[in-house]
C-alpha cells in the first residue's frame, strides 16, 4: 500500500517536473548576470577563475553563511556523538605493512597537493573547499594506515576558529577601508599571477584551513565516538 | 529521437537520480538506506543545476591562458551555487549519520518501523 502510494506520488512528480523541464532549452546562455561575470569578472575582481570570483567576491557573504552551516553541522555532530562510546574499549587491529608504509609516504604529498589546490584557487580549478576536502582525505588515510595516531583536537579546533575569524576580520576591514562588507581593499595586481586578486586568495587560504580541520574533526568524531 | 536525447540527456539523468532518491526515501525502512537516498537526491539536484548552466561546446569559466573566448564559456553562477550545495550536502549527511549512530545505540535497530513502535 505504502509502496503503491509512493510510486503514484513519484509519477505525479515526474510528469509535473518533466513538463516544466521540457520548456528549458539546453546548451544556450540563459542568465544575463552570468554573462556579466564572464565578461567583466577579471577586470572587476582580478581573479581569472570566474567561479572563484563569484563565490568569494560577488557572493562572498553567501559563502560566509555556507562556512557557518558547515561549522554548525560539525559542532552538532560532535554534540550528538559526545559520550556515545563511554566505557567501551575498542579493539584496534594493526594495519598491514603495505598500508602503513603507503600512508607514511602519501600523507605529506596529499597535504602538499591540498595546499596547492587552495593557494591557487583564484587561478586554476579548485579552491578552499576542495583543498580542505583533500587535506581531510589525507587525515582519513592516516586513520586507516596508522591506527594508533590521532589528530590533536585542540589544534584542530584552534585552526578552525582562526580560519573563521580571519574571514570575518577581512570582511570587517572591508567596511573600514572599502565601504562595504568584504570589499576588495587590496590591490588587484596582474591577472594570472599568484599574488593577485586582492583579498580572494587570503580568504580561500583561511577557508582551506577551516574546512580541512573541520572535516578532519568530523572523521575523528565518527571514528572515535561510535 | 537522437537529437532529443542529445539535448535532454543530462536533464533525464538528473531527473532519474532525483526520482530514485525520492523513491528510496519514501519506501525504504532502513535508516542508512534513507540517508543514501538523500545523497542520491542531492547528486541529482547538483547535476541538474550544472546542466542548466551548460553552453554547447563551452569551456570552463577560467582564463588560464590568453586568447580564450569568453563568449563560449559556460555560466559560472550555477557552478558557484553547486559548490555551496555540495558543502551543505556533506554537512547534512554527516549530521544524519551521527543521528543514525545514536538511534542505533538507543534502540538496537535501524528499522524505522520498529523504532516507531518502541517506547521512548
Amino acid at each position: 500500500m505504502r509502496r503503491v502510494l509512493s510510486i503514484l506520488l513519484l509519477l505525479v512528480l515526474v510528469v509535473g517536473i518533466s513538463l516544466s523541464l521540457a520548456k528549458i532549452p539546453f546548451g544556450v546562455t540563459k542568465t544575463k548576470v552570468g554573462r556579466h561575470y564572464v565578461d567583466q569578472g577579471v577586470r572587476e575582481t582580478g581573479a581569472t577563475n570566474i567561479v572563484t570570483s563569484v563565490v568569494l567576491s560577488y557572493r562572498g557573504f553567501d559563502t560566509l553563511g555556507e562556512v557557518t552551516v558547515l561549522f554548525i553541522s560539525a559542532v552538532g555532530l560532535g554534540a550528538v556523538l559526545t559520550g556515545a562510546a563511554i566505557g567501551k574499549k575498542r579493539k584496534v587491529r594493526a594495519a598491514s605493512v603495505i598500508l602503513t608504509t603507503g600512508c607514511r609516504l602519501l600523507f605529506p604529498l596529499i597535504l602538499t597537493f591540498g595546499t596547492y589546490i587552495f593557494v591557487h584557487g583564484h587561478l586554476t580549478p579548485g579552491g578552499g573547499f576542495q583543498g580542505g576536502a583533500i587535506i581531510a582525505s589525507g587525515f582519513l588515510l592516516v586513520y586507516l594506515g596508522c591506527r594508533e595516531r590521532r589528530i590533536n583536537r585542540t589544534a584542530s579546533s584552534v585552526t578552525e576558529s582562526l580560519g573563521g575569524l580571519l574571514f570575518v576580520i577581512i570582511g570587517l576591514l572591508g567596511i573600514t577601508l572599502g565601504g562595504y562588507f568584504l570589499s576588495n581593499f587590496l590591490p588587484k595586481g596582474v591577472p594570472n599571477a599568484l599574488l593577485s586578486a586582492g583579498i580572494i586568495p587570503i580568504i580561500y587560504i583561511a577557508i582551506g584551513f577551516k574546512v580541512g580541520s573541520e572535516l578532519a574533526s568530523i572523521i575523528d568524531n565518527l571514528i572515535e565516538e561510535s | 529521437m537522437m537529437s532529443f536525447l542529445n539535448n535532454y540527456a543530462y536533464y533525464i539523468g538528473a531527473f532519474g537520480l532525483i526520482s530514485i532518491g525520492l523513491y528510496i526515501i519514501l519506501v525504504k525502512r532502513n535508516l542508512i538506506k534513507v540517508i543514501i537516498g538523500l545523497g542520491i537526491l542531492d547528486t541529482g539536484v547538483n547535476l541538474f543545476l550544472i546542466a542548466v548552466g551548460y553552453v554547447t561546446k563551452g569551456t570552463a569559466p577560467i582564463f588560464s591562458r590568453p586568447g580564450i573566448n569568453p563568449a563560449r564559456m559556460v555560466d559560472p553562477v550555477p557552478q558557484a551555487l553547486v559548490l555551496t550545495a555540495i558543502v551543505i550536502g556533506v554537512g547534512v549527511l554527516a549530521l544524519a549519520l551521527s543521528l543514525a549512530i545514536r538511534l542505533y545505540q538507543h534502540y538496537g535497530t535501524l528499522n524505522l518501523r520498529k523504532i516507531r513502535e518502541q517506547k521512548w
